[in-house]
């Protein structure tokens, strides 16, 4: 589904003493199928931003169009729940989504409110599950006697099973070990590739907003500070630097190697396989 | 034993009878000033391990001291007394109503005097860069904000043990070297034991020691250059090396390094030195 914001403002308690502003005349928009990465430091709005998406949080000013649907400010929007059951959230933090007494029912909940069938469900329980790589031993047990990243595991099962066009991750491997940020990120940019979604991920990590994303929004202050393509932002030292982030790690090794032993190495998005190899070459043909 | 060491002495836990252990004959120390990372994956053991230190859990069999207090049902208080730790999701320990309030509440319950208090408040706040957002409800908070009101808690109390679990895993890069700095140095200068749990393996560099935990058991104790050595090992239990130990790993049959590098620059310094040998 296309999205795009025009002039779009959040204030969060307007008319208190609390009054925040949290989003601030933002305009972009994504087409169909892209993989979009948000970044942006602590505080920047990235959240608010994202709980937009499925009318979570709607716009003090502007206008926010996701496929069909449009929330507009001071409108009250019209079918919400259509919208709920396309746009699939991963939050933050998994124990704002987790609230049933048993993980099958937790992840249940989402297609049943959204019209599958009983024998539906039963079908899509063991798959997502898989994804996820937990047990279905667990089943029933409560969400909430797991470790985080088994949390984490069941909040982002839940989603999946709402099979949604337009994937939102907000922070979705904060909490997963290695192995499962790999294997859940891979799980996630296969689904986005097999079936064609919109998919928008929030992160800290500009390795998987390198990796994974073909195009990148950074905020700063509520604002847009910066979009393009991932390849060309993400070797923008400075500009990066005026928003408190940084290089990923492989491009800062790579600008490095040149600077201080005159081996230019481009980044193709090639392995570390790939890239050591590279390296014994450069040192080989320089003996 | 010594007074400031933090010691697990075969400790078994499970949560219910009919469940599997969690942690099974658990052994291992950590001395006085001492930063001990925990890493494993997940469902290891690693918030079971912070919560019996904590006195929030107790093992099933062992025994577990926090400077020489044994931790017991009649001791809990004075061991958290001692300790102040930050959870995985800071939500849950929360109590006051704004970012103040909160910091306030771990002063106010250890009788601390309003006047210093009014300072330790200010200086934790302002050493995670928290310092504007006094007034503001903890709950309405950014992610990244939350974890740090969190850790500001733990700093204001000045505990004899800090134990972060997962307490950054919402910061960016910049701020998680930023926040982990800022702890490591007041355990330098006030000699406190930290215990850091994570997946962040940049975030372990600079740590004394590394416990590896692997379903329920210790799997190394271990620095972290050591730990950086064994990639394929670590990739069996789920976890991995970061970025310099992966480019280190894959060059050491061409270029020879004296000591596993932590850091880019070492790993630099290495190749530039040998390729102007010749
Ligand atoms: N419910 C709320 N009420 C008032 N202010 C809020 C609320 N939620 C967030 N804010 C404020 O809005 C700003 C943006 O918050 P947001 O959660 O969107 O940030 P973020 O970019 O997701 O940050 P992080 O990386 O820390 O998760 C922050 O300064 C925050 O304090
Ligand atoms: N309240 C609980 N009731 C029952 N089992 C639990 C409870 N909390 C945790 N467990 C189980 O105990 C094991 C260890 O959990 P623990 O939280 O210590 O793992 P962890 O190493 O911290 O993992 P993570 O990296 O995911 O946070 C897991 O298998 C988990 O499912
Ligand atoms: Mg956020
Ligand atoms: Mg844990």
């Amino acid at each position: 589904m296309d999205i795009s914001f025009t002039d779009v403002s959040h204030i969060y308690q307007q008319n208190s003493p609390f009054e925040y502003h949290a989003l601030k005349d933002l305009s972009f928009s994504i087409p169909s199928g892209k993989f979009v990465a948000i970044v942006g430091h602590t505080g920047s709005g990235k959240s608010t931003l994202i709980q937009h998406l499925n009318g979570l949080l709607r716009p003090t000013k502007g206008t926010i169009e996701i496929g069909d649907y449009r929330l507009i400010a001071g409108e009250k929007p019209k079918e919400i729940k259509g919208l709920r059951k396309k746009v699939g959230v991963v939050f933050q933090y998994p124990e704002h989504q987790l609230f049933e007494e048993t993980i099958a029912k937790d992840i249940a909940f989402g297609p049943k409110n959204f019209g599958a069938t009983d024998e539906e469900i039963a079908e899509r329980i063991p798959e997502v599950m898989r994804a996820v790589n937990l047990s279905e031993t667990l089943l029933e047990r409560s969400p909430f006697d797991l470790s985080g990243g088994q949390m984490r595991r069941v909040a982002i099962a839940g989603v999946l099973a709402m099979n949604p066009e337009v994937l939102v991750l907000d922070e979705p491997t904060a909490g997963l070990d290695p192995k499962g940020q790999q294997e859940i990120m891979d799980m996630f940019y296969q689904l986005h590739h097999d079936k064609g979604l919109t998919t928008i991920l929030v992160t800290h990590s500009m390795e998987d907003a390198l990796k994974y994303a073909e195009h990148v929004i950074i905020l700063e202050g509520g604002r847009k500070h910066l979009e393009g393509d991932v390849g060309e932002v993400f070797t923008q030292k400075q500009t990066l630097k005026e928003v408190q982030l940084d290089v990923p790690e492989v491009i800062q090794f790579l600008m490095d190697l040149d600077e201080r032993m005159g081996i230019r190495i481009p980044y193709e998005k090639q392995t570390i396989d790939v890239l050591s190899n590279q390296i014994k070459q450069h040192l080989k043909a320089r003996r | 034993m010594q007074e400031n060491q933090i010691v697990f002495k075969n400790v078994s836990f499970r949560y219910q009878e009919d469940q599997p252990w969690v942690l099974k004959n658990v052994s291992f120390s950590i001395q006085s000033d001492e930063w001990v990372a925990i890493l494993g994956h997940n469902g290891s053991g690693k918030s079971t391990i912070a919560k019996l230190m904590n006195g929030l859990l107790f093992p099933d069999q062992g025994e577990i001291f926090v400077h020489g207090i044994e931790v017991t049902p009649e001791t809990i208080w004075d061991v958290r007394a001692k300790v102040g730790m930050v959870f995985q999701n800071p939500d849950n320990q929360f109590v006051g109503t704004t970012v103040r309030d909160d910091v306030a509440f771990g002063l106010e319950n250890r009788g601390v005097d309003r006047l210093v208090m009014i300072k330790r408040i200010k200086e934790s706040l302002e050493a995670v860069s928290m310092e504007d957002y006094l007034l503001h409800e903890p709950h309405r908070l950014s992610g990244g904000q939350k974890q740090r009101v969190a850790i500001a808690g733990v700093l204001a109390i000045q505990p004899d043990l800090i134990i972060l679990d997962e307490a950054t895993a919402m910061l960016d890069p910049r701020g998680r070297k930023e926040i982990i700095s800022t702890v490591n140095n007041l355990r330098v200068e006030t000699r406190v034991n930290l215990v850091t749990i994570t997946h962040d393996l940049n975030e372990i560099v600079d740590a004394d020691r590394v416990i590896v935990m692997n379903e329920g058991e210790v799997w190394i104790e271990t620095s972290p250059r050591e730990l950086f050595a064994k990639e394929t090992e670590l990739r069996t239990i789920g976890l991995d090396v970061p970025f310099v130990a992966k480019v280190t790993n894959r060059l050491k049959d061409t270029v020879e390094f004296s000591e596993q590098p932590l850091r880019q620059k070492e790993l630099i310094d290495t190749l530039w030195t040998f390729h102007s040998q010749t």
